[in-house]
């Protein structure tokens, strides 16, 4: 592939072909994951409406194309369609970087997510922090959002968007530091590698709580039902983003979108072994030297398996559960989360020092 | 030479916002350019093949501190005219605190330009090197003492800062969130049977 590049761009200069071909490369491996993740987006809007219309005994949509497939596109081309109105007091400049910032974190994420088998955009050593780093970076577009469009609604669901993700960010960090634990690593590649074995070696039995922690943090990472106070429709109309219409209020949808699909790959990666299969332990030997021996075998399909699982999560979560209250939401990230992790952490290190099971090797 | 070039560009933007911070009159402004400095500087570590340092200056300067910042800024109505007014009594100390930041610098240069063994360049570390790994070892291995009574400072700093929050009002009405969780169906309500009217 390199070399073929350096083939066709031989009209350059030696240095400068050099550092295009790496550009070129890098560029060849973002857009096609851009492109499929956009498209995932799409589709779940499209998933999200018919499960939760069939959990409400209702169809959903089934208008646009075959069963409602093309409903998405519907959506995209009426939202791109539309006037992007900015409120006549607003700040302009702030009111339009605000989507922006919310949007490239939830791309810029995906670089050091292990797809399949020794494969990542970008294989960094401190992968896990670097996760962290971006996914605090995703709560400026929401301040910013609600501070520059000068209206009392989205500024309201800004500050509780902000008090609501700084609470659950130091719970999120602490789950973190028990994978790093028990991985060995901050590579996330090396913590896929780490859970190989079967499903027991998988991270989620160890580390139990710090998954359920990690996961409902997750959900309240991305302002997703039942922790969707920073959009508040009953009393705050849509909170942040009430200002925004068209394209810009379209890049926001896409934001929470993508945030959703990446809590639920790095759910998946960290706890559930990412693109190990679920038929590779030893109960499943019997399996070797039968047709279906290749579903031993790791691949990008158990990643997506699994990431479809826990979006159905997200979507099962707001369809049964009522909003949170301010308080309860509070006191569930400090007083409840916090000593669970802290606890959780103590009892890994326990566990590891004694060797139990056979994640401590 | 290309990184020359990034260092450049890297070192005006930095410069840029760093002044941006304080000539602009917004105060919610100025903390962005705030933000885009800290972003900056640590573009400038990963030059320095300290990754590990870079993320985490994200991490806690803009992901948390700026935040705080920002949540604070957004909820006063600072008003800027009269912060402005001290910049005269201030400007002495001000002045004076640049000259010391150029004297250091100037001196870090004048180190670099003697030869001592102090300025000998970093050695690169090629790309297979984990700046992580390297920074973990030296932290929990020969510094781990340190290491912990800096935790303890810390630990010992948000103690404090709970308690001096910490004000009882009296006769303040405060939900017992236990007590809500503990209510039965009985304690709420009681269901009465009632005859059913008849004719007489």
């Amino acid at each position: 592939m390199i070399d073929w590049l350096q083939n066709i761009l031989w009209f350059l200069p030696d240095g400068l072909r050099d550092i295009a071909v790496q550009v070129i490369f890098i560029a060849l491996q973002i857009v096609p994951l851009v492109v499929v993740l956009i498209l995932c987006v799409a589709f779940l809007t499209y998933f999200e409406r018919k499960v939760i219309g069939y959990m409400q005994n209702r169809i959903g949509p089934n208008r646009v194309g075959p069963r409602g497939w093309f409903q998405p596109f519907a959506d995209v081309i009426k939202l791109l369609l539309k006037e992007v109105i900015v409120p006549s007091r607003a700040n302009r400049f702030l009111f339009f970087v605000a989507p922006l910032l919310s949007i490239v974190p939830a791309l810029a994420t995906w670089a050091v997510m292990p797809l399949f088998p020794g494969f990542a955009i970008a294989q960094i050593d401190a992968a896990l922090l670097y996760i962290l780093a971006l996914t605090s970076l995703a709560v400026y577009g929401v301040i910013l959002a609600g501070w520059a469009s000068n209206s009392k609604y989205a500024f309201l669901g800004a500050m509780r968007s902000a008090a609501q993700i700084v609470a659950y960010e130091i719970a999120m960090g602490f789950a973190l530091v028990g994978v790093l634990m028990a991985g060995g690593s901050l590579n996330l590649g090396v913590i896929t590698e780490a859970q190989s074995g079967g499903i027991l070696n998988w991270f989620w039995l160890p580390l139990f709580p710090l998954f359920l922690v990690y996961f409902i943090s997750g959900v309240a990472e991305t302002n997703r039902a039942p922790f969707d106070v920073a959009e508040g429709e009953s009393e705050i109309v849509a909170g942040f983003h009430v200002e925004y219409s068209g394209v810009a209020f379209a890049i926001f949808f896409l934001a929470e979108y993508a945030n959703m699909i990446l809590i639920a790959g790095l759910t998946a990666v960290m706890f559930f072994g990412g693109w190990h299969s679920f038929f590779a332990g030893s109960w499943f030997g019997g399996l070797d030297g039968t047709p279906l021996a290749f579903l031993r075998e790791p691949s990008l399909a158990w990643l997506c398996l699994k990431i479809a699982f826990f979006l159905f999560c997200f979507l099962w979560l707001r369809a049964t559960f009522p909003r949170y209250r301010y308080d309860q939401i509070m006191r569930l990230g400090w007083k409840v989360f916090i000593p669970v992790t802290l606890v959780w952490i103590m009892v890994e290190g326990a566990m590891m020092v004694a060797q139990v099971g056979p994640w401590s090797s | 030479m290309i990184t020359l070039l990034i260092f450049w560009w890297l070192a005006l933007v930095l410069v840029g916002a760093a002044i941006g911070v304080i000539v602009s009159r917004n105060p919610v402004y100025a903390a962005m350019y705030l933000i885009l400095s800290f972003v900056t500087s640590a573009v400038l570590w990963l030059l320095l093949e300290a990754e590990f340092l870079a993320i985490v200056l994200v991490l806690v300067y803009v992901g948390a501190v700026m935040v705080l910042f920002l949540f604070v800024v957004m909820m006063l109505d600072v008003n800027v005219a009269a912060v402005r007014e001290g910049f005269t009594r201030y400007a002495p100390i001000g002045a004076a605190v640049a000259v010391i930041i150029v004297a250091e610098v100037l001196s870090l240069v004048w180190i670099k330009a003697s030869g001592l063994p102090l300025a000998t360049p970093l050695a690169s570390q090629g790309g297979d090197h984990s700046n992580t790994r390297e920074i973990g070892l030296a932290l929990f291995g020969g510094h781990v003492f340190e290491f912990e009574v800096a935790a303890f400072v810390l630990l010992l700093a948000i103690v404090a800062a709970i308690m001096l929050t910490q004000r009882q009002r009296p006769g303040l009405k405060v939900q017992d969130i236990s007590a809500q969780v503990k209510v039965r169906r009985e304690d709420r309500v009681r269901i009465v049977k009632v005859q059913a009217e008849r004719d007489a």
